[in-house]
């Protein structure tokens, strides 16, 4: 299998609630992809053949979403927005210090492959900025100080 | 988490579960949960949208269409099932009010959601929430069963005899997913491509159904309404705009946070008295009224403006999605134009030409401009872009990327100036935005 038996009858389950084959494929992807890391070549058949779609209209799909993936990631992938209200409050700063504190650019992962790092457009954290998402963690009002607290956080998670 | 403000002058309508442990069924029903529900099934439709009328509710996503208008056109009788679907897609730079809704009260929407089920005859209703916002899709996944649990929904809700589901989605990373039709596109499993209208929504939506689309907020406002009845929450805003708003107060002010105050207030007061004023001693340049969509105002039009939809329209501009976004006076106007089409050309799907491709010149242009490599011709080319993209497009991304570039290069053309000739930002002379070559002054 795939996915895990457990994700695929959850997805069989949510799959009624929908008048199409289709209906439930966005969340699939997303929730595939948390399972797997990223979404493979075999995962893409698995789910088009669940959707009874072909391939390449997966893939179609999964070329619009922003939070989509075909290849891995880093195990935590920091998201640093610089959209307005975070731009404002020093989000490109954060980025800068994350790209110097872990060595790696945009949409790159670290060669050990904990993190990846990517500049995000707004995350709906804009009261709270400059604001960060690791995977689907928050971390909110941060500095350079903080974000290094939270990069050792998930650097000793691993 | 998102964190809690307070201010004295807030009228907590929408946000007065906000730190009290609603999403708890348990917790919600003894702050009088699922009354207002339970009121409606003794309404007729009728009465339940002529009551969110008498409220003046208006779309709390940024349009602010007159709700129980929307929901009254659509059609008594289909032979396709009708839906209910909100939008929880909250994207709009600025924006950060729905997050709070849906994480400290998520009974408040469903009990919505089923309202505008009753009002126009639907049985289903979807929420749908982005991606990012992975938690408060599982906070909205728990209230749901529990909700279930409780028999608040599926068969005979209530012991009325009707039944009502609701079900729980999540989008993937997609600004444009916000748009209505390009959300109902999304959750029919497809890229958010936008649709053309007519014919619109209430009349042909998901799978062809009707379909009411509401905002989170607006939804959740709806209980409210109807226990405290129309017109005392139309009272508390002027005339055609009832009722309160979570504004987002965000950028260069001293207590940012998500503040519920009545329509109509004046944003002067907001910047302020509730925001706390523009801090590091400096002053205040312009604020983004509501979501970077919105027309851009200088200090001397924010200290003027009351916060309605009213107010906005009759200048020809918006009220937006409640983002108030505020700038200083150490602020490139050239590089928040930049950023803001940076935004809009990363969001754009390309289906429309004039979008697809007005948002990346304007990004080519304002990059080299803010590097220095600006032509005087290019001020106008701006604005010239901006204007060929204005109503030219299936959905309105491409208005929304133009609306602020055109009002940024109208207010300040002299900012513009400032960076001809090779000259380095005034504001930042290591501007490193540096994604194409500079090209030399000509």
């Amino acid at each position: 299998m795939v996915i895990s038996d457990k994700l695929d009858k959850f997805f069989d389950e949510k799959m009624k609630e929908y008048p199409t084959k289709r209906g439930f494929l966005v969340p699939m992807l997303l929730y595939t992809q948390d399972e797997l890391g990223y979404l493979s070549d075999e995962a893409i058949a698995h789910l088009a053949k669940k959707t009874e779609l072909t391939e390449l209209e997966v893939r179609n799909v999964i070329s619009y979403y922003s939070l989509l993936h075909t290849k891995p990631m880093g195990k935590y992938h920091v998201q640093v927005c610089t959209n307005i209200s975070c731009m404002l409050r020093g989000g490109e700063e954060i980025l800068e210090h994350c790209k110097s504190k872990l060595g790696i650019g945009h949409k790159q992962t670290t060669a050990d492959g904990t993190f990846s790092l990517e500049e995000v457009e707004c995350i709906g954290a804009c009261s709270w900025a400059p604001a960060v998402q690791v995977n689907y963690d928050f971390h909110e009002n941060l500095t350079n100080d903080k974000m290094d607290a939270v990069l050792e956080g998930y650097r000793k998670k691993r | 988490m998102a964190e809690l403000s307070s201010h004295p002058d807030e009228v907590k309508v929408v946000s007065k579960r906000f730190g009290k442990g609603a999403a708890d069924i348990e917790q919600y029903l003894k702050l009088d949960g699922y009354k207002a529900v339970q009121k409606a099934l003794t309404m007729s439709s009728d009465d339940i949208i002529n009551e969110v009328k008498t409220s003046n509710l208006r779309g709390r996503g940024g349009a602010g269409f007159p709700t129980g208008m929307k929901w009254s056109f659509v059609p008594k009788e289909s032979a396709k099932a009708k839906y209910i679907l909100v939008n929880g897609d909250e994207s709009e730079p600025g924006t950060c009010k729905d997050r709070p809704i849906l994480e400290h009260d998520p009974h408040a929407v469903i009990e919505g959601v089923i309202i505008a089920g009753l009002a126009v005859g639907a049985k289903v209703g979807f929420v749908y929430i982005r991606g990012e916002y992975r938690y408060l899709v599982d906070i909205m996944r728990k209230a749901i069963a529990d909700a279930y649990a409780k028999g608040f929904l599926g068969k005979n809700i209530f012991g009325s005899g009707k039944d009502f589901d609701v079900r729980w989605h999540t989008g993937a990373g997609a600004y444009e997913v916000g748009e209505e039709s390009a959300l109902m596109e999304s959750l029919e499993g497809k890229r958010g491509i936008p649709r053309i209208r007519p014919p619109f929504p209430a009349v042909v939506g998901l799978w062809g159904g009707p379909t009411v689309i509401n905002n989170v907020e607006t939804l959740a406002s709806v209980p409210h309404i109807i226990l405290m009845g129309g017109q005392k929450f139309a009272d508390f805003g002027p005339p055609k705009n009832g009722g309160t708003r979570l504004f987002c107060l965000s950028g260069h002010i001293s207590k940012p946070g998500v503040y519920e105050l009545p329509l109509g207030y004046p944003l002067k007061k907001m910047i302020y008295e509730v925001g706390g004023g523009i801090p590091n001693g400096r002053k205040l340049k312009a604020v983004v009224p509501g979501g970077s969509s919105t027309f851009v105002l200088t200090a001397e039009e924010a200290e003027q403006m009351n916060m309605d939809f009213d107010s906005f329209g009759k200048r020809g501009e918006f009220l937006g999605s409640g983002g108030v976004v505020i700038l200083d006076d150490q602020t490139c106007m050239v590089k928040f134009a930049l950023r803001v089409m940076k935004f809009y050309q990363h969001e754009s799907c390309g289906w429309c030409i004039p979008c697809r491709e007005g948002t990346d010149w304007l990004k080519k242009t304002l990059t080299r401009f803010h590097n220095g490599g600006g032509l005087r011709k290019d001020i106008d080319n701006i604005k010239y872009l901006a204007q060929n993209m204005l109503g030219r497009t299936f959905c309105p991304l491409g208005d929304a990327a133009a609306i602020p570039t055109m009002s940024i290069v109208d207010k300040w053309r002299s900012e513009f100036e400032a960076h001809l000739e090779g000259r380095p930002c005034p504001f930042d002379p290591s501007a490193k935005i540096t994604e194409l070559p500079v090209v030399g002054a000509h």
